[in-house]
């Protein structure tokens, strides 16, 4: 039932914006909150319902870094390789959590879609450098070891989430 | 602004109604270099080729600057000297390096432009990422490693054609022209036109050749191999070896197919002479008694697939009639293996076309029988011109040569058809002596003829009010069915070729940009007309005796079996659906048509009605819910499919009667599996 209600989401978006094509990015940032990203199938729906063409939809999702076809994971953690950040070893920082993760060559989520790790420029915490984010929580000043208990703390926060939902 | 002037190298130019610098520099005879400036199209300006120095505003791209009175303008210094030559040099080094073996090769503007400045050697790292080419359509090709970003065929596909198919995706380094989501060209809407590769001013797009199978049957023995030429051929592929544009060269086409090892020569226009007699007939009957009115003329195959796919409650107006080419291809292998004494699959019928999307509507399915193809192979005005080439022939000089008889013989009429508003003309030249029952002395009705890409005519027959549109251009012809369809026009009679101008600017001619060309090609084919002995179809003395022979009558329903054909509502883009709610593994596929037409006529509500039905039957579990893409029937919408039922102009009440239906079955199915 959590598909319908998100697609009865997506219609809701597009009327809710007059079915303007002018307002296409407002849509594609509200449908991306439903999703965590933009599936093919849902843009060829806008596009269908603002009648313009799907490749120009695809171009301006692929355009804007804010938008992403692939599906996130749960958690997104976004390590800021800004110049300030990337000074004080962000590279290092983003090593570390892909190692932690356990995350092969060209992999970016792992395979039960809990986390994603990208890199970003700037996230306009230079004085907290090296920076990272996961989801909307800004944390600053960071090392290796204070990344990895990041993980573990969401790691063991989500375990309880579930026997909790699994006990009610 | 008229009575001031700028000045460009220090020459006075007087402006007139230029709206840019680069107009007015090529008024003063400058050919500054372009990518992505084109009369016919909206101004981009990214190339940056175009760059020039006006004192006081430091170097400005010419094609977006607007003129003002006493401009000081230098188009040659060191420094635009210099940065032209980089630009070139950045593109090669994104570029493929395989030159020679390109099929714009000699034709590329970005090969002229750096032997033009001289480059010898591209002083940066090449930094292409090698991308494998698209060769899926039947009409195009596109290599991504060729292209140079000018954005002009994004451009002419939708502001022209208003169909889109292709854009620019992602950014930065990584930008790149593609169908939607990446997909090949022959899974999207693109009509095959072909308009982006005419208008590609590299390698980047291309016609897709079939010469090397041609050149493989003309080698069989045991094949027989028989040529059709397109009208609008024979005034465009003398530029192709010198010619100006529009000097005919029917003779010496003929000449060139002979001495390449064709059997048979013939002439496309001659059934284009009985696609006028059939295409009238048709038109008489439905005007008189008010059948589908407006009759959309059929003979331009993107402009059917347009219809397909965009305008399916207007697919059973187009005209049934087989395009010239496929009423050709289905006479020659009807006729030809039994004249000539051979099997019907060792008849090889070769189209030479000025036009991408011929190729595509050869393969159309409609048009085999038994596994033999109606039409062969098709060559582009292009590939003919580069086989003639192969062959060492020196086409300007090849003496004139005669096609064969009797699907040599043609009028004027079947000569126009080449040219927007030539199949308009051809038809009135019929249908006026037919309503009649009179010959007329005169044969030209100029009253369709013109450059504008929609035009109208009121004529008056046999006491008949006759109201026509002459369209070119997909998106021309969007306007007018629009237009239709609020009811704001009406029209008995509408004519629509996907190119702008017709086939003469198709895509498979010789490479050209300047309107100017197409317009020389047209007044060839209207010369051609007035040089011929007859003016109308119905004079033809061959057709005349195809139908004693073969066909009967016209409309007959040998002439149906043979000359004419049925369409369908296509899919834009074929794709998965969007998963709704899904049930366990038996449950019943439920999916709603979210395709424009049905989501116009409402599939989000019924969807909407479905959803609250089954929650409220607490069938969750047993059913699949899908939102798709159009299921081709899109004319009768909203469209729903319940397990393998189709059920068209669905309402809630039907759809909840179909899952009932489907329901017992499932539930006895359920029964006799325990
Ligand atoms: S062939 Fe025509 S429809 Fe297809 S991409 Fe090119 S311009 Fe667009
Ligand atoms: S494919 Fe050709 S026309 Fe299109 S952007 Fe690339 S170079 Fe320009
Ligand atoms: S107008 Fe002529 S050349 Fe262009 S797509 Fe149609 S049939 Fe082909
Ligand atoms: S560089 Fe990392 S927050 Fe600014
Ligand atoms: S032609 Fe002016 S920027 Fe391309
Ligand atoms: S849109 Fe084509 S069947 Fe629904």
């Amino acid at each position: 039932m959590e598909t319908i209600r998100k697609f009865e989401r997506v219609c809701e978006i597009i009327d809710h914006n007059q079915r303007n094509a002018a307002r296409l990015i407002p849509i594609l940032q509200a449908v991306q909150a439903e999703y965590r990203y933009l599936p093919e199938e849902i843009l060829t729906f806008v596009a269908t319902s603002l009648g313009i063409s799907p490749a120009r939809v695809f171009g301006v999702a692929t355009f804007y870094s804010l938008f992403t076809l692939k599906p996130k994971g749960k958690y997104l953690i976004r390590v800021c390789n800004g110049t300030a950040c990337h000074v004080k070893g962000s590279m290092g920082l983003y090593g570390a959590i892909v190692k932690k993760l356990g995350l092969r060559e060209g992999e970016d989520s792992t395979p039960d879609m809990l986390f994603t790790v990208e890199t970003v420029n700037c996230l306009g915490a230079c004085g907290l450098s090296p920076a990272m984010v996961v989801n909307d929580e800004v944390y600053g000043q960071l090392t290796p070891q204070r990344v990895s208990d990041i993980v573990d703390e969401i790691v063991l926060k989500e375990a309880q989430n579930e026997s909790d939902a699994h006990g009610a | 602004m008229n009575g001031t002037f700028v000045f460009i190298d220090n020459k006075e130019i007087p402006i007139e109604n230029e709206q840019n610098l680069l107009e007015l520099i090529r008024k003063a005879r400058v050919d500054l270099p372009t990518f992505c400036y084109h009369s016919e199209l909206s101004i981009y300006g990214a190339c940056r080729l175009c760059m020039v120095q006006v004192e006081g505003m430091g170097l400005v791209p010419a094609c977006s600057t607007p003129p003002t009175p006493e401009m000081k303008v230098s188009t040659n210094t060191e420094e635009i000297r210099k940065m032209r030559k980089i630009i070139v040099e950045l593109l090669l080094a994104n570029h493929s390096q395989n030159c020679p073996t390109c099929q714009k090769s000699t034709t590329c503007q970005l090969q002229a432009l750096a032997k033009r400045f001289g480059i010898t050697k591209v002083r940066f790292k090449n930094q292409l990422r090698e991308m494998p080419p698209d060769e899926s359509s039947p009409s195009l090709v596109r290599d991504p490693n060729k292209c140079v970003l000018c954005g002009d065929c994004v451009r002419i596909c939708s502001e022209v054609q208003s169909v889109g198919a292709i854009d620019f995706a992602y950014r930065g380094a990584q930008t790149v022209v593609i169908p939607s989501f990446g997909k090949a060209l022959d899974q999207v809407e693109c009509v095959n036109c072909g308009q982006c590769a005419r208008i590609c001013p590299t390698g980047a797009l291309t016609p897709k050749s079939e010469v090397d199978e041609v050149w493989k049957d003309i080698h069989n023995p045991s094949k027989v191999v028989v040529a059709q030429v397109a009208p609008a051929v024979r005034v465009a592929i003398g530029e192709m070896f010198g010619l100006p544009p529009g000097t005919t060269t029917t003779g010496q086409i003929a000449a060139a197919l002979r001495a390449i090892g064709f059997d048979k020569i013939y002439d496309t226009s001659f059934t284009a002479d009985l696609t006028v007699l059939e295409e009238s007939g048709e038109f008489i009957k439905r005007v008189t008694t008010g059948d589908r009115i407006p009759q959309f003329t059929s003979c331009c195959p993107a402009w059917v697939k347009f219809v397909e796919q965009y305008y399916p409650e207007f697919v059973n107006h187009l005209s049934s009639c087989r395009s010239p080419q496929q009423m050709f291809g289905a006479l020659a292998k009807e006729m030809l293996s039994s004249e000539l004494n051979v099997r019907p699959e060792d008849v090889v019928v070769v189209s030479i076309m000025p036009c991408t999307a011929k190729k595509f509507e050869a393969k159309r399915p409609e048009f085999e029988h038994d596994g033999v193809r109606d039409v062969d192979h098709v060559l582009t005005t292009q590939e003919f011109g580069r086989m003639i080439e192969e062959a060492g022939l020196h086409f300007k000089e090849l003496g004139p040569e005669s096609f064969h008889m009797p699907f040599g013989f043609k009028t004027g009429a079947g000569v126009i058809f080449g040219n927007s508003g030539g199949v308009s003309e051809a038809v009135l030249r019929y249908v006026s002596e037919k309503l009649t029952g009179q010959k007329h002395e005169s044969y030209e009705f100029t009253s369709v003829r013109g450059e504008n890409g929609i035009r109208e005519a009121k004529l008056s027959v046999a006491g008949n009010e006759f109201t026509l549109a002459v369209v070119s251009g997909l998106g021309n012809a969007r306007r007018v069915l629009d237009r239709i369809r609020s009811g704001e026009a009406h029209y008995d009679l509408v004519e629509v070729m996907a190119c702008p101008g017709g086939c003469v600017g198709g895509a498979g001619q010789p490479v050209f940009s300047d309107p100017v060309v197409r317009r020389q090609r047209t007044k060839g084919l209207y010369e051609n007309d007035r040089m011929l002995e007859l003016h109308k179809s119905q004079d033809n003395p061959y057709i005349t005796e195809l139908y004693g022979t073969v066909l009967g009558e016209v409309g007959s329903h040998k002439a149906h079996e043979l000359l004419h054909t049925s369409y369908r509502t296509r899919k834009r883009i074929l794709d998965e659906d969007v998963s709704i709610s899904s049930g366990d593994e038996k449950s019943l596929d439920i999916s709603v048509c979210f395709g424009t037409s049905c989501f116009l006529k409402g599939s989000q509500k019924l969807l909407h009605d479905i959803l609250g039905h089954i929650r409220s039957k607490g069938l969750n579990a047993r059913v699949n819910v899908n939102a798709s893409f159009c299921f081709e029937k899109c004319d009768k919408g909203p469209t729903i499919k319940v397990g393998s039922r189709t059920i068209e102009g669905c309402t809630i009440e039907k759809a909840i009667e179909a899952i009932k239906r489907e329901g017992v079955a499932l539930a006895e199915e359920v029964r006799q599996n325990v």
